[in-house]
């Protein structure tokens, strides 16, 4: 087959760098979602690590021997 | 009696019981041939063609044996049986791979006359030796990799669908070098001998899937 | 850390990559047969040489697995098989394109090259179905491993029969000018090749980044519930 006129052609060439650009962006957004996760994860931890009381305080449920 | 000999002993006379993957294999070969009459509407076939009908229904068959190879041992505690045996572990790869070799052989027993009888158009005689020649390559090269995509799927869930995803792409080469050397043996124009450099593909291919399998198997079996 | 350099080498990526593709359109010359669509030459060419690099960088990841039991060569596997099945299917799309714009049809079975790499991507399909199917992680890395030992083995064995199934039928079709580029065009190339193999390395660190940040909040969630537990 004869080599295409440009415009034909162009198309092609443009086709071919957009599936590869795709490609990159994609996975760019499913690392995006990943951090996103990530994000709200440790926020829980954090809400986690606030509300139990720190290692060596004592422990609110000791009650002396009656 | 070795530890390999033991458990192929063990596994053919399971077979010889139950019967149930060698017949199998045979009568979907044969079905196959009949499949492919009609689909290809075609009373004899020759050349290429029946090349490649022969080895692709050979190939098909394979995989009903390679789903079945360890099941008895999954379902029946037969893999912690053998962990706890002193033996070297690769004894159990060798006697499957054994006893998958002996079914293809078996198989082809009855596919071959049969597909020389429903499809094949010119006559087998003088290319049998060369015929046979190919057959024991290609089933050195399915037993060895069957014995190992058997092995990785038999934990998995849905071991029936793995199974052929993993076994047909390793096996392609498999494939094309028996097709190709088939081809000449099977013309229409009287046998022609088979090109020397598939017969060297599917040798390499056996060595390396076969040293590779002995090497990798053992890491499949740890617990 | 698998986080530090990442900043140099994202930025090295992107100079890279500009830098290619402006020779690609500003400073190689136009293909005397295919034209201007031989231009696909440079990103399809590169990707398909990354995506079989990765590959087998993956089975190489995967033998020191075994060997050491270590498990971050196991994600290191993961991560190099992963992007390269990305990257598979870009080679295969951009191939098809080529082979549309210069042969007319979506898919050529003239070209070994193509033909194999599919068989390859049909392959390694099945890695992440394998891994996902596998519920005991321990056991999951190591069949994972194991096959991609196999795989990886595989891909030499695989195009040498290609190559020879396809000897006495047809020609190359996607290729360029006879076998010798002109110095301008082998320059473009090579820095393609050079862009493509650090957006992988690029793209790698920063998904093993990710993994292992996700692995250690795990770790500091469980060590947290048994300090809750505990008292």
């Amino acid at each position: 087959m004869p080599a295409l006129p440009l415009d034909e052609a162009g198309k092609y060439v443009a086709a071919a760098y957009l599936v590869f650009l795709a490609l990159v962006l994609l996975y760019v957004a499913i690392m995006a979602s990943k951090l996103s996760r990530i994000e709200r994860e440790l926020g829980e931890l954090s809400e986690l690590a606030d509300r139990s009381p720190a290692p060596g305080e004592p422990a609110r449920e000791e009650q002396p021997v009656a | 009696m070795s530890p390999a000999r033991a458990l192929l002993a063990k596994d053919l006379r399971a077979e010889l019981r139950a019967r149930q993957s060698v017949p199998a294999m045979a009568l979907f070969s044969v079905t196959a041939f009949v499949i492919f009459h009609f689909g290809l509407d075609r009373a004899t076939i020759e050349g290429d063609l029946a090349s490649g009908v022969l080895w692709v229904t050979v190939l098909l068959a394979a995989l009903l044996g390679i789903n079945r190879l360890f099941v008895a041992e999954e379902e029946e505690g037969g893999f912690d049986g053998f962990l706890l045996a002193p033996v070297d572990r690769t004894a159990m790869l060798v006697a499957k791979a054994a006893a998958l070799l002996l079914y293809l052989l078996l198989v082809e027993l009855v596919a071959i006359p049969a597909f020389a009888l429903l499809l094949l158009g010119p006559g087998l005689g003088q290319a049998l030796p060369e015929l046979l020649a190919v057959v024991l390559l290609v089933d050195v090269g399915i037993a060895a990799v069957g014995t190992l995509v058997a092995a990785l799927a038999v934990h998995a869930r849905a071991r029936e669908l793995l199974v052929p995803l993993l076994a047909l792409p390793l096996l392609l080469p498999v494939l094309i070098g028996a097709a190709r050397a088939t081809t000449p043996l099977l013309l229409a124009t009287g046998a022609e001998p088979v090109p020397g450099r598939w017969l060297g593909v599917l040798g390499l291919y056996d060595m390396v899937f076969g040293l590779l399998a002995y090497a990798l198997f053992d890491f499949l079996l740890e617990d | 850390m698998y986080g530090r350099g990442l900043r140099p080498l994202s930025i090295a990526t992107v100079l890279a990559l500009i830098g290619a593709f402006s020779l690609v359109f500003f400073y190689a010359p136009n293909d005397a047969d295919q034209g201007f669509v031989q231009k696909i030459f440079y990103v399809h060419v590169p990707m398909a040489i990354v995506a079989l690099g990765g590959f087998v960088f993956g089975a190489i990841m995967a033998i020191q697995h075994l060997r050491t039991g270590d498990r971050r060569y196991d994600m290191r596997s993961y991560v190099a098989i992963h992007l390269s099945i990305i990257l598979g299917l870009g080679v295969l799309v951009t191939g098809s394109i080529w082979a549309r714009a210069s042969w007319g049809h979506w898919w050529v079975w003239d070209e070994p090259t193509l033909v194999s790499f599919l068989i390859v991507f049909l392959l390694f399909s099945c890695y992440q179905p394998l891994r996902f199917s596998i519920e005991d992680p321990e056991r999951q890395a190591r069949y994972a491993s194991v096959f991609a030992i196999t795989a990886g083995a595989f891909v030499p064995l695989n195009f040498l029969a290609v190559r020879l199934a396809q000897a006495y039928t047809h020609p190359r079709v996607l290729g360029t000018t006879g076998g010798d580029m002109p110095g301008s065009m082998r320059v473009t190339f090579l820095l393609s090749l050079v862009a493509m193999a650090l957006l992988f390395t690029t793209l790698g660190k920063y998904e093993m980044a990710s993994k292992h940040a996700g692995q250690q909040l795990r770790a500091l969630r469980a060590r947290l519930a048994a300090q809750a537990t505990a008292r």
